[in-house]
């Protein structure tokens, strides 16, 4: 191993960006028409949150493919477009073509980026907005990249599921950020789970078991609704709880190894440590039964509390050996593990859809993401409740979130959910 | 195994500390039952680097050097969870049936910005208290170091990349503290061949004949040095601690020693390497975050403390931002 292979890759299972390293050079290269192979035809990126996430996923597509450039923005306040702009011009100027007139922010801004001449909308606001602005971008012609989850309550499930066939029928792509599927460890993993290295599955678990989040201080002249955007994790209708916001990840590699989405779920939850008016009204942990087709349960657990054990993983139990997900590992009668290198999926998931897009076959992840939110739903649903949910129940509630107007104002918090007393609607 | 007299005699050391030399001393961190080892090293000079001969070696370790160190105190172990989650999520303020933490009143040790707290689980499943803390960037680890050093009244600060190898070596000049043949490793050290893929709690292997333990092992540990390949080449013989002080970049910072995720070869004592943007590759925010890497699950640190401080490390301390460039 030479010195400077030493210096790149410390481990591994460390990435060696060569292939990337020369998209990246070629990105910086001033944007040529025609400089491209035929069919990579320019992609104009439209931001709809302009968060960290938002900023980091016009950097990912950025990074991965050529010929990508970002045309406008918007967001909720103006400084977030402002702080978005300024990182991602530190390295990237060449590739910025968003004048004042294409920075949009208000609640409305998603309509004036999606009339822009953008054809790559990233969708990474809170995920309260999702479905309204994932049916205006279809409704205006858009490929999207969306952040997960792709929803918050029953209503917002519906209103995406009617746009899974609406987009191909339109041939839209929708990509998802549930980046995992695109990870090159986990596509090996499963892989061989599917080709049946672990027999039939028969039990399974997951969790994303953490610490605490960030949150942001209350400022004087913050109205009730701007404390709540901004501190967006700890409200049911921006987030769904952190088992809809975090939690997805993991219930859908699951989802993915099943095949399926589960039935009914049985859950249990509280509020103990993170009690204070900062953390708004959700849950601090969640244990969640998950029951699958033919009698499979999964056990899925999400916390969010300092100084606990911490997961975030998935494992598999087949009839012929057993499978840690996230570690690319498989014991049993076929024993296995991932030893190559792995990729960078924030970014590969970019690579993916764009080729997809340039190739004439948009890739559409939207009935994958949309069957995941809804399990994490449902598991929120049961917790919150204390009842047993089931997967039409959780599909055809009528409780949606998100206020019916919406602008600066006042706005209560809601109560916390009381399980034997909060009713299922 | 050496025994430390024999070493110095042999080395020709004269003490550059005036007064009494330092002793191996105990440190309880303020407010809490969290107490780390101090293992006194004596001033001294050693050969920096490795031969051409070393197997394994690269070109970064020479040429070899001489070099010359005022005397210190280095961490006997890695830095582990119980101490590092003081730091990084203010347990250190917390009333033990609280629910909540205090919130932190701006003076000291309370004045330095603590970790915003990561996407995830730190600890990756490894568990915590005695294992060694993971995953922290350079910048974390080095305010991790003002924060302690607030909280105690005493300097303490990541180790010079001189002085570690200094400690690491104990006064060997082979490629590990124990002789050149890596069979004996596994005795010594956490690596890729017996790790079973995961960080072990300190201190449960042999220490070197400093008494230092996981120095080839267990998490590769920050150094205080930004890392040049060729820097070697330009230290002046007879140097007195030497340091490459970094600037404001994220990248690179030595880190040495090898870890739970490393071959043999990476453990000697002479081995280096330097960060990497691709430890942060899995990081989904921008910008990244200046306190979690999402790649550098092999990455920890030790901390060291100098018993007078060379002129060009007082009142040094990390220029990194939010704002720094790779």
């Amino acid at each position: 191993m030479s010195a400077d292979q030493f210096t790149a890759a410390p481990s591994r299972r460390d990435f060696i960006k060569t292939t990337t390293a020369a998209t990246l050079g070629l990105s910086f290269a001033p944007m040529m028409p025609g400089a491209y192979a035929s069919g990579t035809d320019a992609i104009r990126i439209g931001l709809i949150g302009c968060g960290g996430r938002g900023t980091g996923a016009v950097l990912n597509a950025f990074e991965g493919a050529e010929g990508v450039k970002l045309v406008a923005m918007g967001d909720a306040f103006a400084d977030r477009v402002a702080s978005s702009l300024a990182e991602i011009g530190k390295e990237h100027a060449a590739q910025i073509e968003v004048p004042k007139d294409r920075q949009f922010v208000g609640f409305d801004a998603y309509k004036h980026v999606l009339a822009s001449d953008a054809n790559y909308i990233i969708l990474a606001t809170p995920p309260g907005f999702r479905p309204i602005h994932l049916a205006a971008a279809i409704a205006a012609g858009k490929h999207v990249f969306t952040e997960k989850p792709i929803a918050v309550d029953g209503p917002g499930i519906r209103q995406v599921f009617a746009l899974v066939e609406q987009a191909k029928a339109k041939g839209l792509g929708v990509a998802a950020g549930t980046q995992r599927r695109h990870q090159t460890g986990y596509l090996e993993t499963l892989k061989r789970v599917q080709d049946g290295a672990i027999g039939k599955i028969v039990a399974a678990r997951c969790a994303w078991n953490q610490g605490f989040l960030w949150k942001k201080d209350r400022q004087p002249e913050w109205s009730d609704v701007e404390w709540q955007l901004r501190n967006w994790l700890y409200f049911t209708w921006l987030s769904g709880d952190h088992i809809v916001e975090q939690h997805v990840h993991n219930i859908d590699v699951v989802n993915w190894a099943m095949g399926t989405h589960p039935v009914a779920a049985h859950g249990m939850g509280g509020r103990q440590v993170r009690t204070g008016p900062e953390w708004g009204h959700i849950f601090d942990h969640f244990s969640i039964d998950y029951e699958y087709p033919g009698n499979v349960h999964l056990h899925s657990q999400a916390r969010q509390i300092q100084g606990c054990e911490g997961s975030v993983s998935e494992a598999l139990v087949g009839d012929r050996g057993q499978c840690q997900v996230d570690k690319y590992a498989i014991t049993g009668a076929k024993a296995w593990k991932f030893d190559g290198k792995d990729n960078a999926p924030y970014v590969q998931e970019h690579t993916d859809f764009i080729a997809s897009l340039r190739a004439g076959k948009p890739l559409n992840e939207l009935k994958n993401v949309t069957e995941s939110t809804l399990t994490a739903i449902m598991g929120r649903m049961s917790a919150y409740t204390g009842q047993p949910v089931t997967w039409d129940q959780a599909l055809n509630s009528t409780e949606a979130l998100m206020p019916p107007s919406l602008t600066f104002g006042p706005m209560e918090v809601p109560p916390v959910p009381m399980p034997g007393r909060t009713k299922l609607t | 195994m050496v025994k430390r007299g024999t070493v110095l005699a042999a080395c020709g050391i004269a003490a550059l500390a005036a007064g009494q030399p330092p002793s191996t001393y105990t440190e309880t961190i303020p407010g809490t039952r969290v107490s780390f080892e101090m293992v006194a090293i004596p001033s001294g000079h050693f050969t920096m680097g490795s031969p051409a001969t070393e197997k394994g070696r690269t070109a970064s370790e020479g040429p070899t050097h001489d070099v010359e160190l005022r005397a210190f105190w280095i961490g006997r172990t890695e830095v582990t969870w119980d101490e590092y989650d003081l730091f990084a999520f203010s347990m250190d303020l917390e009333r033990p049936s609280s629910a909540q933490p205090r919130p932190a009143p701006p003076s000291g040790a309370d004045a330095v910005t603590r970790p915003t707290p990561p996407y995830g689980d730190e600890s990756f499943g490894y568990g915590k208290g005695k294992q060694p803390a993971i995953n922290m960037t350079w910048h974390a680890a080095m305010e991790y170091c003002r924060w302690l050093s607030a909280k105690t009244g005493k300097t303490y600060r990541l180790p010079t990349e001189a002085e570690w190898e200094y400690a690491a070596r104990a006064g060997t000049t082979t490629a590990y503290s124990f002789g050149n043949d890596a069979r004996a490793l596994g005795e010594y050290a956490w690596t890729r061949e017996n790790s079973g893929e995961r960080p072990h709690p300190v201190a449960t292997k042999k220490p070197n004949a400093w008494g230092l333990f996981d120095m080839h092992g267990n998490v590769s540990e920050w150094i205080l040095d930004q890392y040049d390949a060729g820097y070697y080449r330009t230290v002046q013989p007879g140097t007195v601690g030497p340091v490459l002080l970094p600037g404001n970049h994220r990248f690179p910072h030595v880190s040495r020693g090898g870890s739970w995720d490393d071959e043999a070869s990476l453990a000697r004592s002479a081995a280096r390497r330097g960060s990497a943007p691709d430890w942060s590759r899995r990081d989904p925010q921008s910008p990244k975050s200046i306190w979690w890497h999402t790649n550098a699950l092999f990455a920890g640190f030790r901390v060291v403390r100098a018993v007078e401080e060379q002129d060009n490390l007082k009142g040094f301390r990390s220029a990194i931002t939010r704002d720094s460039s790779q």
